[in-house]
């Protein structure tokens, strides 16, 4: 069994999104602890990527902040076993193909497994591509997050059968970022997937408030927020941490609700 | 060549966000259908031949084969295509396949303005809705073709992240694209991206190659016995040599931008200095640092100024059926201005690279030998950009 199910143990859960190394690697470390302590089930820790396709301005931004602070793949494995000190909730990188690929794609995973990474969440491995990581993710105990979107239809099955830890649903077309609305059928998606599989779910892209959250805590077993803590790094940077304390305490809250 | 999987050998592949699987598969769909169709071909030959000015002109450089004292040299002059360069093949075939599919609205990337130009050509033509991103970078560079674009009804809109060029312009083309599928269509203008583009857009392309070896025939009575075109994502090159490629004994040279050269950073010869990785939608070569960041390449070039190259010309490196060699920006200087004085014919900067190639390669070559150099594109957008490198202060 996956160790990423103990997130979804209370029946809700919430999933921040962190750039490592946005300023620095110390306030990635401490905006994690935070989170952690004030109630995330799961963290999403990005690894920076020079040209991210799938994300909107803010992680955009995020990345390359990150970047022009020097961090490197390895710096961001050093964060992990730091933080593995202490922090003992499912943690998964969030990145991109060629971060992986170019790292060697083995050594790459089997790194993840070593110093306790739970999963792996790739935006350009789309179902057709997963043969490029699946099996050094199967031989090292990782899982390969899969995703759903919107526009996905008649692939929902296909996807959510082979899915391992838990379904990523893409909340609306477009790329990562804060929105006012989000695809009208989210419900019917869950449903398709619920008939081919228990794998929670979790809701991401777009979602900031805690009136969203509450909303989409209902339709799914958990929500992804990105755009919106990247934003309070943004705005606050080394001194962030506290700040995301408190969202991630008004978030959780929202999706107990 | 293309296996189902839209493979060139370890290349290619379809590395995107599952918000566009759907959206590739229809394309794929749509067309395997058209391909194959009479009338679909009947339209695009039309518009090639009416609209177009096809086919473009073979045309025997005496001059340039006398000063250079060795294989007699010829001129694919895709520069006197409408709209100035070969990009207009390609787009009129996607164009047309859009509009089959009901897509009212075309997105497009452009480096140099060229494709952004056919683009917006084809959306007029179509009675299309047309947006063009540009990198910021370039819509400076190639101010005059910002302008063409919007004449033509297009909406250009820079793109200020990264490096502000072509890769910039690309990544911002496809997060549009996942903003807004069901209406239109991504005209990607290279053979890149996802399967099925660099599949799509060689077979749109490969016109170029059909119509050498016709004219060819028809003036020497042989094949020639080299073909050079300049390279950034490849698509005039992949076009030149396509129905070469099983004509084993015509060499098929591609000729990367160097920049400032391969020993430097401001180089964009991929195929010279990359490595492998998976970015755009394929597994590619990538000029990229030791993390997979990909680099910022640099070229006079806005048109080669791109970090990887098409999936297929990576696999004809790997199989060694075509050589890939740099050009630097001084080489592609001199042979534009080479070109116009000998020839009277003005080239694209990124052609010129392919010019100053053959400059290298005619002399060590016999009189009865053959080189075709595929002119992709006309000058005129570069006249300034020249002038400015050679130290006059002119603006467009």
């Amino acid at each position: 069994m996956s160790k990423i199910a103990s997130a979804f143990a209370d029946g809700k859960a919430f999933i921040p999104f962190i750039t490592c190394g946005d300023p620095d690697l110390e306030t990635t470390a401490a905006a994690v602890r935070e989170a952690v302590k004030n109630g995330a089930d799961l963290i999403e820790l990005g690894i920076p990527f020079s040209d991210p396709t799938a994300e909107g301005p803010v992680i955009q931004g995020a990345n390359i902040r990150a970047l022009s602070g020097g961090v490197r793949t390895n710096n961001v494995f050093d964060l992990v076993r730091d933080l593995r000190k202490d922090v003992t909730i499912p943690l998964v990188f969030m990145t991109y193909a060629n971060v992986v690929f170019s790292y060697g794609s083995e050594k790459f995973i089997q790194t993840c497994s070593e110093i306790g990474i739970d999963g792996l969440i790739i935006p350009d491995i789309p179902f057709e591509e997963k043969e490029e990581f699946l099996p050094f993710c199967e031989k090292y105990d990782v899982d390969l997050i899969s995703m759903v979107a919107p526009t996905s239809e008649d692939r929902v099955a296909m996807i959510a059968k082979e899915a391992k830890g838990f379904i990523y649903i893409v909340s609306s077309l477009g790329v990562t970022g804060m929105r006012s609305s989000f695809s009208s059928d989210l419900t019917a998606v869950v449903a398709k997937i619920r008939e081919v599989t228990d794998v929670p779910c979790a809701i991401g892209f777009g979602i900031s408030n805690p009136e969203q959250a509450e909303k989409m805590a209902k339709v799914a077993d958990g929500v992804i927020v990105g755009s919106a803590v990247v934003k309070i790094l943004e705005e606050k940077g080394k001194d962030a941490p506290a700040s995301i304390g408190a969202f991630v305490k008004e978030m959780k809250e929202a999706c107990l609700r | 060549m293309t296996n189902p999987a839209g493979r060139f050998g370890i290349h290619g592949g379809q590395y995107i966000p599952e918000t566009l699987m759907n959206a590739v598969n229809e394309l794929e769909e749509a067309y395997n259908h058209y391909k194959n169709d009479p009338e679909f071909n009947r339209e695009l030959t039309e518009l090639f031949n009416e609209y177009a000015n096809r086919p473009s002109l073979l045309y025997y450089a005496k001059k340039m084969t006398e000063d250079l004292g060795g294989a007699k040299i010829y001129l694919k002059r895709e520069d006197l295509n409408h709209t100035g360069a070969h990009k207009v093949n390609n787009v009129l075939g996607q164009a047309l396949l859009a509009k089959k599919m009901g897509k009212t609205r075309l997105i497009a990337e452009t480096g140099a303005g060229q494709h952004g130009v056919a683009t917006a050509t084809a959306a007029a033509l179509f009675g299309m809705e047309c947006v063009v991103f540009m990198g910021e970078e370039d819509t400076i560079r190639q101010a005059l073709n910002v302008y063409r674009m919007r004449l033509l009804g297009a909406e250009v809109i820079p793109v200020k992240t990264g490096t502000r060029t072509l890769k910039d312009a690309v990544s911002e083309a496809m997060r549009e694209w996942t903003t807004r599928i069901s209406d239109t269509h991504y005209c990607l203008g290279s053979v890149m991206g996802p399967h099925p583009f660099p599949t799509i857009v060689r077979d749109f392309q490969a016109v170029i190659s059909k119509e050498i070896k016709e004219q060819m025939m028809e003036k020497e009575g042989r094949l020639p016995d080299a073909v050079l075109a300049c390279v950034g994502g490849g698509s005039n090159a992949i076009g030149s040599f396509y129905h070469f490629i099983e004509d084993k004994d015509v060499k098929l040279i591609g000729c990367e931008a160097a920049g400032r050269g391969i020993d430097t950073f401001e180089t964009a010869a991929t195929v010279n200095t990359g490595r492998l990785g998976i970015f755009h939608g394929m597994k590619s070569y990538f000029c990229q640092d030791d993390d997979g960041q990909i680099a910022p390449v640099y070229s006079i070039s806005a048109g080669l100024d791109y970090p990887g190259v098409g999936p297929e010309h990576a696999n004809l490196h790997d199989i060694g059926r075509a050589q890939y060699v740099p050009v630097t920006d001084e080489e592609a200087v001199e042979a534009f201005e080479y070109l116009s004085k000998m020839e009277g014919i003005i080239p694209a900067i990124e052609s010129a690279h392919a010019v100053a190639y053959a400059r290298k390669l005619a002399p060590t070559m016999r009189p009865d030998q053959i080189i075709v150099i595929t002119i992709s594109g006309r000058g005129d957008k570069d006249c300034a950009a020249i002038a400015r490198y050679r130290g006059e202060d002119i603006h467009e």
